[in-house]
């Protein structure tokens, strides 16, 4: 019994550091829908392609990880930017379900460049991290890393959002994209800088998992849906509520894959949403309107 | 529809098989009825603004409970398919009730079932041991050849005149519904749920009985698919790749025509097709890459799709 707390304890803890990044990962996709009103289908394509960006600059390439690291996000922020001008502000004013497809179609082009480009093979890193050692417990330091900077870009993003003029510009328009527009505020530029906010917080992602996941063409399959139920319970665009779901799903997921197989985990997940929906169905967080 | 030409074009259809049966046009005929019939039942509630992006979902539900209930428990198709199309149809009621019950619509609707579908792929990638995986897995041939018992034909023209029968039952359906009185309440329900359920609209109950309909239709299109194909994969039959391919067809052909999705499959499946043949396997992904920027390009600029494009500009007064 003892080893098997040992091991529940273990896979707590992991939840925590996966929850960390779960919710930078929900942040993102938030904040577009939030300010934007459009759900990116494709987000954890572009989070794809930033895990390939740090791969090539990092063990093709040799940068130094923070560089790597740094132009990896500034590249997911240009494509956040070039998937806004492109896709997203030709359909601005149609309906939902087409800003939907045309965003699915990004998906499947994005997956079939990433197959064109770095072909099916599983690639990682190589970088081996040391495990760190309490009481029996092993947690790897690729984790907490994670956990960390995951929590600091959150902050960033939260100062940025609260002390500075765009910031405060960006949630006017989330509460009311009319009257800002009346106010003198630009939205279309605040569109691109959110979109390029939302891209750059998908960078930060892709950096943060490519320390502990293989990366593949497919492999924003395995985190989309999960990121996509974490928005709907933290209640779109509200982001204390996808920040609180984040860590429930990544105990879930940490705890039930403990048990059975990680894709059991998001199984778990999902009825958990279900029964979730019943008990709070505005989301976790949400203001009852 | 008028009565005449659909007589004629059915006729048509009908008698296609014994004049031409060339294996691969017809192969691909079956497909293209199998897949109209799938995108039929995605519009069936699609068109009233349920963007359903978990079709996938019941379509591999349908597939594989039908391949399952025949290779572990020696369950012919016959029963097979009923046991799938309900475990489609109450995957769907559990999914679906909470949904709008709460009214989680639009955006949240979309990206609840788009989960859904995900989730769905990711159970029959760990029940490895039972689907085979992402392998894929193939129903067991019933004593080499055809059989009725075990729904499986060798013969292409069978499965041609089976998968135009339900087609036509498809289009039917979607007939059935458009002239019934829960088009009026969807209708309603679409523009505003709050008006419609003032006037006497059981909001929840009327979207539920169209999404269990669709499920089950959808879900019948995945056995079908088994039944023709006997090789299913995950990735071909579920996953959001397909969800998103149903609405991309149905979106092509034309949400509010009877006949769009199935004028998407016939626009949409060669395509696939050409792609797969003329890039071959030297250049893995290119097909998906072009099919892609299609998407993108044909919502950006024919939103109405192409049937309904061609009907608007026939009759000047836009129709839904």
């Amino acid at each position: 019994m003892g080893v098997f707390d040992i091991y529940l304890l273990e896979a707590l803890i992991n939840g925590v550091l996966l929850g960390g990044v779960l919710a930078l990962l929900s942040l993102g996709l938030n904040l577009v829908f939030g300010v934007i009103d459009v759900v990116w289908i494709c987000y954890a394509e572009l989070i794809m392609l930033g895990m390939y960006a740090m791969y090539f600059l990092a063990s093709v390439y040799h940068a130094p990880l923070l560089l790597a690291a740094a132009l990896s996000i500034a590249a997911v922020g240009v494509l956040g930017v070039l998937l806004h001008v492109l896709v997203i502000a030709p359909l601005l004013g149609a309906a939902p379900i087409n800003q939907l497809l045309a965003t699915g179609g990004v998906l499947f082009f994005l997956q079939s460049a990433a197959t064109i480009l770095f072909g099916i093979e599983f690639k990682n890193l190589g970088l081996r991290l040391p495990v760190l050692k309490v009481a029996g417990m092993f947690i790897s330091y690729s984790r907490l890393l994670a956990f960390a900077a995951a929590l600091i870009g959150m902050v960033l993003v939260y100062l940025f959002l609260s002390r500075t003029y765009t910031g405060a510009a960006i949630r006017a328009i989330a509460q009311d994209r009319q009257i800002m527009t009346l106010m003198g505020v630009d939205s279309r530029r605040i569109y691109v800088i959110t979109s390029a906010l939302g891209g750059g917080l998908a960078g930060l992602a892709a950096c943060l998992l490519v320390l502990q996941y293989d990366v593949h063409p497919f492999v924003g399959l395995s985190f989309g849906p999960i990121t996509f139920l974490i928005c709907v319970l933290g209640g779109l665009g509200n982001f204390l509520g996808g920040f609180v779901a984040a860590f429930v799903f990544a105990e879930i997921i940490s705890v039930g894959g403990l048990y059975l197989d990680l894709e059991w985990g998001y199984v778990f997940a999902f009825a958990f949403f279900i029964a979730m929906m019943f008990v709070r169905p505005q989301g976790l967080l949400a203001r009852r309107s | 529809m008028r009565r005449g030409p659909a007589l004629l074009g059915g006729a048509a259809l009908i008698a296609l098989p014994f004049v031409y049966a060339a294996p691969y046009p017809l192969h691909i005929a079956v497909l293209i009825l199998i897949w109209s019939f799938a995108y039929t039942s995605w519009s069936v509630m699609g068109r009233f603004g349920l963007t359903s992006l978990g079709h996938g979902g019941f379509m591999g539900i349908g597939a594989y409970v039908t391949a399952l209930a025949w290779n572990r428990g020696g369950v012919s198709p016959w029963l097979g398919i009923p046991l799938a199309l309900g475990a489609g149809g109450l995957l769907a009621l559990i999914v679906a009730y909470p949904c709008f019950r709460f009214r989680i619509t639009g955006h949240y609707f979309a990206l609840v079932t788009l989960a859904l579908s995900g989730i769905v792929l990711q159970v029959i990638t760990a029940t490895r041991d039972y689907t085979g995986g992402s392998l894929g897995y193939t129903p067991e041939r019933y004593r080499g050849g055809s059989s009725l018992y075990a729904l499986q034909f060798s013969g292409k023209t069978t499965w041609y005149l089976i998968a135009l029968g339900v087609w036509a039952v498809g289009i039917w359906i979607w007939h059935r519904v458009d002239r019934s009185m829960l088009r009026y309440a969807l209708e309603a329900i679409a523009e505003d749920e709050d008006a419609a359920a003032a006037t006497g609209v059981h909001v929840t109950a009327e979207k539920l009985k169209i999404t269990v309909l669709s499920a089950v239709m959808t879900a019948l299109a995945g056995s079908l698919y088994c039944q023709y194909q006997m090789f299913i994969s995950p990735d071909t039959v579920s996953g959001i790749a397909v969800s998103l391919q149903m609405v991309f067809a149905v979106v092509v052909g034309g949400i509010y025509v009877a006949l769009g999705p199935t004028v998407g499959a016939i626009i949409t499946i060669p395509l696939a097709e050409v792609l797969r043949i003329s890039f071959g396997t030297r250049a893995v992904g290119w097909d998906n890459l072009v099919y892609g920027v299609l998407l993108v390009l044909f919502i950006v600029f024919l939103p109405r799709g192409i049937l309904g494009s061609v009907l608007a500009l026939r009759r000047p007064r836009p129709a839904g």
